[in-house]
């Protein structure tokens, strides 16, 4: 066999089991030398599990994996690696606190000459149209440059396959484009590229083949050039995609006032807000737009009172000053809020689920003199659970025995239950199913009809689009003016993404990491 | 064949439960090998340690007696315990709690009045709340750890007692012995059950145990304290006070360890020595742990660690064996007891020996099997 015509990686029956799930079950799977695959799946589908399979960090229980050809055991990251495989997490591996060039050093064999390395770096960032300083310090970088260090670094290992997992959640549609030359690029010169993701548009306009799974089994193989969305994401989700339904706008009172707030960051690496200004009415929603790590948690954690500030007028709540409030005297005043980390913060992982409803929803006359009811709270729980549709094992379950989507819909569902004046929404379906995420964006809209103020932050530009009627951006901890969303586009909120936004004194200040971004893609 | 620990997908309930009845058996298991490596029988030793201290109606009401402050003590600290709260000093606030009781024992010596008692009682948590008050204040204020600050006090604690019994309170007709004048029978729990030393605050207790119960388990206020304990972000997220809880948790530890102090001095020494408590503060941490942080497992717990201190001054009379015999099947019993607690969340399984990590799955591919290993040797 010569190895144009034999696949660069298959794999027959790759089975993994986990103590409480089956992650892979019986995968194959096959790509050939310049083929760019597209491992799609939702969120808890098994392609994580399958891409650190093939990668070595994790070992299957059953299956077979061969390399252009030939069976093989991959024990390590090193041997994959050392085969030609490199890979891209979601998660960077980055040391903050180092130069592009030193991290670059560390991932490779022996100790290269840091020089010479640094000219091997430029030359190869050149050719693939990936920009970035060997010298500079990686906590200085933006997320997309961060992850450009992470695929130099793959490149210059010369792999001949190159794993991707879902590499567009950090980036602007902008730095979404320039990636995929440099993926095309790659694929061109005969590199085989493993594509994992959940977004069918990015599939579509980049893969030549696809693998779908579902609960860890192949629930189909199609070219995703002749599919259509629809058509893969039935294949995914095994049903058609729902369709939210939207009523028209009706703008009432300010209900959450953000005037001219600043905030200095507390953690290092964190960011400060500067001079944010925002106003949410009752009876629409406003979507805030951003790449992750821009002062999001910051600005959640001043909202919902988490982080109290300083100055009381610098948030008004339903027409309270309530800048200097803890969450729970925000509450009060009709504040509901779901926050983007469900287990730890949303809710206690070690509680039952009743238990979890008392959390915040305690109001709801659920303690008399001190003492709970706890037949009141069973009761919460339990109409939560009916009426959001969670799959659990009843009330009495523990929070931490819920799949990352079903927790989300119960969160959703206890803070809407509790009848807010406004609702404050983080990521409202991240790592959400397909079906569970078209009815909660179905549920925030409704409350918006129902006259609540609603604020949702999201890195999921289509989403903010669905459902937002008017959008803001937020870069660097500053947040663009909000725009009604019917006029405005993907790409100019993209451009904003990165910090370039018409305002009062100047554009981006030069020469920062987003307005780099933006210039580049 | 190996074994190797593998993390549960869900934390057994039942070791739960099971932990520290198992940390008990191997407990007695080792004592059992110990007394027998000293030369002793180790059946007589067992029925020395274990039986013969229980083996009447005197050495009931003794186990009561001793179990008392054990478990309000550890009720107490339970509740910190839960939220987080780190209070190891409960035998200094034990101490504090002995000293503003005798106090009010003392300055009422002559006074027939019944509410002496109940005013030693609430000197005594007084006490016990100031001295843990201390910590609370320093981890709020500056950030300071509790575990430290109130370790340290409780050697402060021993040495301001001990000042008081050799100075300002010694007795003026106690032959200038380092302890206090005797209290009066005001200030003197009364006795339960005639003819033994079983008194009254056995009664406290067990309202301590209940009211514990209620707090932890059914109050919004000990729910608050355990999301705090369990989640950090979680309870600033409901925006349940973080420093509230601190202070609640060190307090109800402190007020505990004080009721517990004042009822030593008002019970079975009857005055202030230089000792007032052969460390049931610090025994009642092993407590709380072993009945689960939960007021009625500590119920439990405080009865076994009553019978380790009889059965330890049972066997240093019966056996000649060293006081520390004690000390040692409290440390036991500690060691086994967070041995067996990795259990609730993970399991032994037997592992084969290394098999071939990547194998064909189905008969048909058995060929490639051979080949596969070949690839891989």
């Amino acid at each position: 066999m010569t190895a144009s015509t034999s696949p660069r990686i298959e794999l027959n029956g790759i089975t993994k089991i986990y103590p409480a799930v089956v992650a892979n079950d019986d995968v194959s799977l096959a790509a050939m030398p310049g083929e760019i695959h597209a491992v799609l799946g939702e969120n808890g589908a098994g392609k994580s599990t399958l891409m650190k399979i093939i990668y070595g960090v994790v070992r299957p229980d059953a299956g077979e994996i061969r390399w252009e050809g030939r069976p093989v055991t991959i024990a390590s990251p090193l041997q994959a690696r050392q085969l030609g495989i490199g890979m891209v997490f979601q998660h960077f591996s980055l040391f903050d606190t180092l130069s592009v060039v030193e991290n670059v050093a560390l991932a490779l064999p022996g100790r290269p000459p840091l020089g010479e390395l640094s000219q091997r770096i430029e030359a190869v960032s050149r050719k693939y149209g990936l920009p970035i300083d060997p010298r500079r310090l990686v906590h200085s970088l933006s997320v997309g440059e961060r992850q450009r260090v992470e695929i130099v670094r793959c490149l210059l290992l010369d792999p001949r396959l190159l794993i991707m997992d879902e590499p567009t959640s950090v980036l602007t549609p902008q730095a979404v484009r320039g990636l995929f030359d440099t993926l095309r690029l790659l694929a061109s010169e005969g590199c085989t590229i493993l594509y994992i993701s959940h977004k069918l548009d990015e599939i579509k306009a980049l893969c030549t083949n696809a693998t779908v799974l579902r609960d860890g089994r192949v629930t189909g193989r199609c070219d995703p050039r002749v599919e259509t969305e629809s058509s893969m994401a039935r294949l995914m989700i095994g049903r058609d995609l729902p369709q939210t339904r939207h009523g028209e706008p009706s703008s009432g009172d300010a209900r959450l006032v953000l005037d001219r707030l600043a905030l200095p960051s507390s953690a290092s690496f964190g960011v400060p807000l500067q001079d944010i200004s925002l106003t949410v009415h009752a009876g629409e929603i406003v979507g805030i737009a951003g790449i992750s790590g821009n002062g999001q948690q910051e600005l959640l954690a001043a909202v919902s009172g988490e982080q109290p500030i300083p100055d009381a007028q610098r948030i008004v709540l339903c027409g309270t000053p309530a800048g200097t409030l803890d969450a729970d005297a925000r509450r009060a005043l009709g504040l509901c809020f779901v926050p983007e980390e469900r287990l730890g913060r949303g809710a206690v992982p070690q509680m039952s689920l009743s238990e979890n409803g008392l959390l915040t929803a305690h109001r709801k006359g659920f303690i008399r003199s001190g003492l709970i009811r706890f037949g009141r709270v069973r009761q919460f729980a339990d109409r939560c659970i009916a009426e959001y549709g969670v799959k659990c094992g009843g009330p009495e379950a523990e929070a931490r025995s819920l799949s990352g989507g079903n927790l989300q819909k119960f969160i959703v569902g206890r803070e809407i239950m509790q009848q807010p004046k406004v609702l404050v929404v983080a990521q409202p379906t991240w790592g959400v199913d397909v079906g569970a995420a078209a009815f909660i964006r179905q549920r925030i809209i409704d409350l918006r009809n129902e006259g609540v103020a609603v604020l949702v932050l999201s890195e999921e530009l289509d989403e903010l689009f669905e459902i937002c009627d008017r959008i803001a951006v937020i870069a660097q901890g500053r947040l663009s003016p909000a725009q009604a969303a019917r006029d405005t586009s993907v790409e100019e909120i993209g451009l904003r993404m990165s910090g370039m936004w018409p305002r009062a004194g100047a554009i981006a200040p030069p020469g920062t990491a987003e307005a780099a971004d933006a210039l580049s893609a | 064949m190996r074994y190797r620990l593998e993390a549960r997908a869900q934390p057994s309930a039942l070791m739960g439960w099971l932990s520290p009845v198992l940390a008990a058996l191997l407990t007695v298991a080792t004592g059992f090998v110990l007394f027998s490596a000293l030369g002793k029988d180790p059946l007589l030793a067992f029925y020395t340690f274990f039986v013969h201290p229980v083996r009447d109606l005197n050495g009931l009401a003794e186990l009561l007696q001793k179990a008392s402050p054990l478990m309000i003590v550890a009720v107490g600290l339970a509740c910190g315990y839960r939220a987080n709260v780190w209070n190891i000093g409960a035998e200094g606030q034990l101490i504090l709690g002995a000293i503003c009781a005798g106090g009010v024992a003392l300055w009422f010596h002559e006074s027939e009045s019944p509410l002496v008692l109940p005013l030693m009682l609430l000197a005594g948590a007084a006490g016990g709340m100031l001295w843990a008050a201390i910590p609370a204040l320093l981890r709020t204020r500056f950030n300071t750890n509790e575990i430290l600050v109130s370790l340290m006090l409780v050697y402060v604690a021993g040495l301001l007692l001990s000042w008081l019994v050799h100075e300002p309170w010694k007795d003026p007709d106690g032959f200038n012995f380092p302890q206090s004048r005797m209290f009066s029978d005001s200030a003197l729990y009364p006795i339960l059950i005639e003819g033994t030393r079983l008194n009254a605050g056995f009664l406290v207790s067990l309202v301590a145990v209940a009211v514990g119960y209620i707090l932890l388990n059914r109050s919004f206020v000990g729910y608050q304290m355990r999301v705090g304990g369990l989640a950090d972000a979680a309870a600033r997220y409901a925006g349940f006070n973080s420093r509230r809880m601190v202070w609640l948790g060190m307090l109800l530890g402190g007020g505990a360890a004080g009721i517990a102090g004042m009822g030593e001095v008002a019970g079975p020494i009857g005055q202030l020595q230089p000792l007032v408590s052969p460390g049931y503060g610090f025994a009642a941490i092993i407590v709380a742990f072993v009945g689960r942080l939960h007021a009625f497992g500590v119920l439990l717990a405080s009865l076994l660690m009553s019978l380790l201190y009889l059965g330890g001054e049972a066997a240093q009379m019966g056996l000649g064996l060293p006081s520390a015999i004690t000390g040692l099947f409290q440390g036991l019993l500690l060691f086994f007891l967070l041995g067996s607690d990795v259990f609730i969340n993970y399991r032994l399984r037997a592992v084969r020996p290394p098999l071939a990590p990547a194998r064909p799955s189905g008969a048909a591919k058995a060929a490639k099997s051979g080949k596969s290993a070949q690839a891989t040797a």
